[in-house]
């Protein structure tokens, strides 16, 4: 049996799951409402009067991913281990990464669909004027690395406990932190108690700053390599709390 | 085809399993007995290489468990404690997802799933959602997902837990046909399987064996293992404790019962006593008495396994 056999498996075996419960359909919708809620009214779409999806639409998904995404991936291995299933999982003939990758990469592919089903904003802001779809296009694969690198993190938490609640919450402030980093308050109160070059690496860590460029348009190799950073981090941290578990 | 060399398993200073060796060879049934918290799991678990072993060797034919995972893994159909299953498919989508992971696809994984659910009898529950199953059924759909491959290797965990008695004895019977072809290895804390379905049986108490042998050979390790039952009527007890206690290979007499001139007594073996000779001279020294019932005793396995073992509250 090949790697990428197997990790199909599950990844197709974990997508299903996310169908048959309600999950899937309540986080679509409600982020779909959020979206356009926040896009229209609080973004001011029409009072800016201008032909962007930046501001009204993409500003607001970080803020979206840090509550939506840990409840999605919550569930991931804390529910496995509640249940007992990851103890037929782990059995089977296929490795622990394969597991891990499979599962991250259903959950990853849910959010993109999710993110998707977003179209008809784009169609929106097309048919009321000419919008750069570049800027746009590169919006939209910053917006699902970012949300990848928020996935990976809940990975992570998800392992470490049983509890889904304190997976999510655990998973929130991770994210939280990785947030504020790069806002610019704490930026300011940052820089007076460290030096510049402290302060440029903390907030080269937030997640704002690295989606912030794809935001504007710019497909920078730094900020894909970034978020694909703390995604395989995440999962190879995933991978040490699983077999820590095991080891006693 | 199942080596267990040494094996040791601690979690943090608690030494679940301390230094325990066997094997189990393909057409052989090995029963694990043992009480709760003896580490009988905890052993399974690593012989399927869910948890690594602290130390010793794990071998799954031929395969090192540790050093060569997959490969072993592949032998192996793996019942855990509990059964679990994944609640949110129906029974045919897991076991769909099992035989897909254990390589069967196209028509072989039909054969294989179509024989799994006639041997478990899931016809009726195929389309039921996992978590909407009785326990009976749950459990037989985690059995059906550990034989999808046919595998050399079956590592049951309480198998018939839970299990009303007729379906106890449809698994009974399962394990024992499998047993011929295959290297079986089942936990139970019902000690009438161990006669239903194991060739060999081992007890395990606080990580370590403290007993392995054939049923057979367990049961002759209980006190009653060759003792004569005798029943007699018109003797008082007194007269048949008197003359019973001079056969020289009588280690001591229990009157069980007395009433209606009915007595009944059971003469217990001194350890040296051959295979034969306390019943024959229990029936002469009962010469002149009416005999009601002469039996001898093949020794009962519960009292081999609380002799063995210490009970919970002591530990």
């Amino acid at each position: 049996m090949n790697a990428w056999a197997n990790i199909q498996t599950i990844a197709r075996r974990e997508l299903g799951a996310y169908f048959t419960s309600p999950l899937a359909y309540v986080f679509i919708v409600i982020f779909l409402l959020l979206c356009g809620f926040f896009t229209f009214l609080f973004g001011g779409f029409f009072v800016r009067d201008q032909a962007s999806l930046a501001m009204p639409f993409f500003f607001w998904h970080p803020w979206f991913y840090l509550f939506l995404v840990p409840a999605v991936g919550m569930r991931l291995w804390a529910e496995e281990r509640r249940v007992g299933t990851l103890e037929l999982l782990l059995t089977m003939p296929i490795t622990a990464w394969q597991a891990i990758v499979g599962k991250f990469l259903a959950s990853w592919l849910f959010l993109a669909l999710a993110l998707a089903l977003t179209f008809p904003l784009v169609i929106t802001v097309n048919y009321l004027g000419h919008p750069d779809n570049g800027v746009i296009l590169c919006s939209y694969v910053g917006s699902w690395l970012m949300a990848g690198a928020y996935l990976a993190i809940s990975c992570m938490t998800s392992a470490l406990t049983r509890a889904q609640v304190v997976s999510f919450i655990v998973a929130v402030v991770v994210c939280l932190g990785l947030l504020l980093t790069g806002i610019g308050p704490v930026i300011q109160s940052l820089s007076n108690w460290f030096n510049p070059a402290v302060v440029s690496a903390v907030a080269s860590c937030s997640f704002l700053t690295h989606f912030g460029n794809f935001e504007k348009g710019v497909l920078d190799s730094r900020d894909v390599i970034f978020f694909l950073s703390v995604i395989v981090f995440s999962l190879f941290t995933t991978a040490v709390i699983l077999r820590g578990h095991r080891r006693g | 085809m199942i080596q267990v060399d040494c094996l040791t398993k601690l979690f943090g200073t608690k030494r679940a399993v301390d230094g325990i060796s066997f094997s189990v060879e393909r057409g052989e049934v090995l029963g694990f007995l043992g009480p709760n918290g003896a580490g009988k799991s905890t052993t399974m678990r690593v012989i399927t290489g869910f948890l690594p072993p602290s130390a010793g060797r794990v071998a799954i034919g031929g395969f090192d468990v540790v050093g060569n995972p997959i490969s072993a893994k592949r032998l192996i159909g793996y019942l855990p404690e509990n059964a679990p299953a994944y609640t949110d498919m129906t029974v045919a989508g897991f076991l769909n997802f099992a035989a897909e992971i254990r390589g069967l696809h196209g028509e072989k994984k039909k054969q294989a799933l179509g024989r799994a659910v006639e041997m478990c009898f899931l016809e009726s529950v195929l389309h039921q959602s996992v978590d909407t199953l009785s326990k009976g059924y749950r459990h037989r759909t985690c059995f059906a997902q550990s034989i999808l491959h046919d595998p050399d290797v079956l590592v049951l965990d309480e198998p018939t837990d839970g299990l009303d008695p007729n379906q106890k004895h449809e698994v009974r019977g399962l394990i024992r046909r499998m047993g011929a072809t295959k290297a079986i290895i089942f936990s139970t804390h019902i000690l009438e399987e161990v006669d239903a379905a194991c060739s060999r049986a081992i007890i395990i108490d606080r990580g370590k064996i403290v007993a392995n042998g054939t049923p057979a050979e367990l049961r002759r390790k209980s006190d009653l293992a060759g003792a004569v039952t005798l029943r007699v009527s018109g003797v008082a007890a007194s007269v048949v404790s008197a003359r019973l206690r001079q056969i020289p290979q009588a280690k001591r007499i229990a009157v069980l019962e007395e009433k209606n001139h009915s007595v009944a007594v059971c003469v217990y073996p001194k350890a040296n006593a051959a295979d034969g000779e306390l019943p024959r001279a229990v029936g002469e020294a009962a010469q002149g008495w009416r005999i009601e019932q002469l039996q001898v005793e093949e020794g009962r396995l519960d009292d081999v396994f609380r002799s063995l073992t210490m009970p919970d509250t002591q530990k």
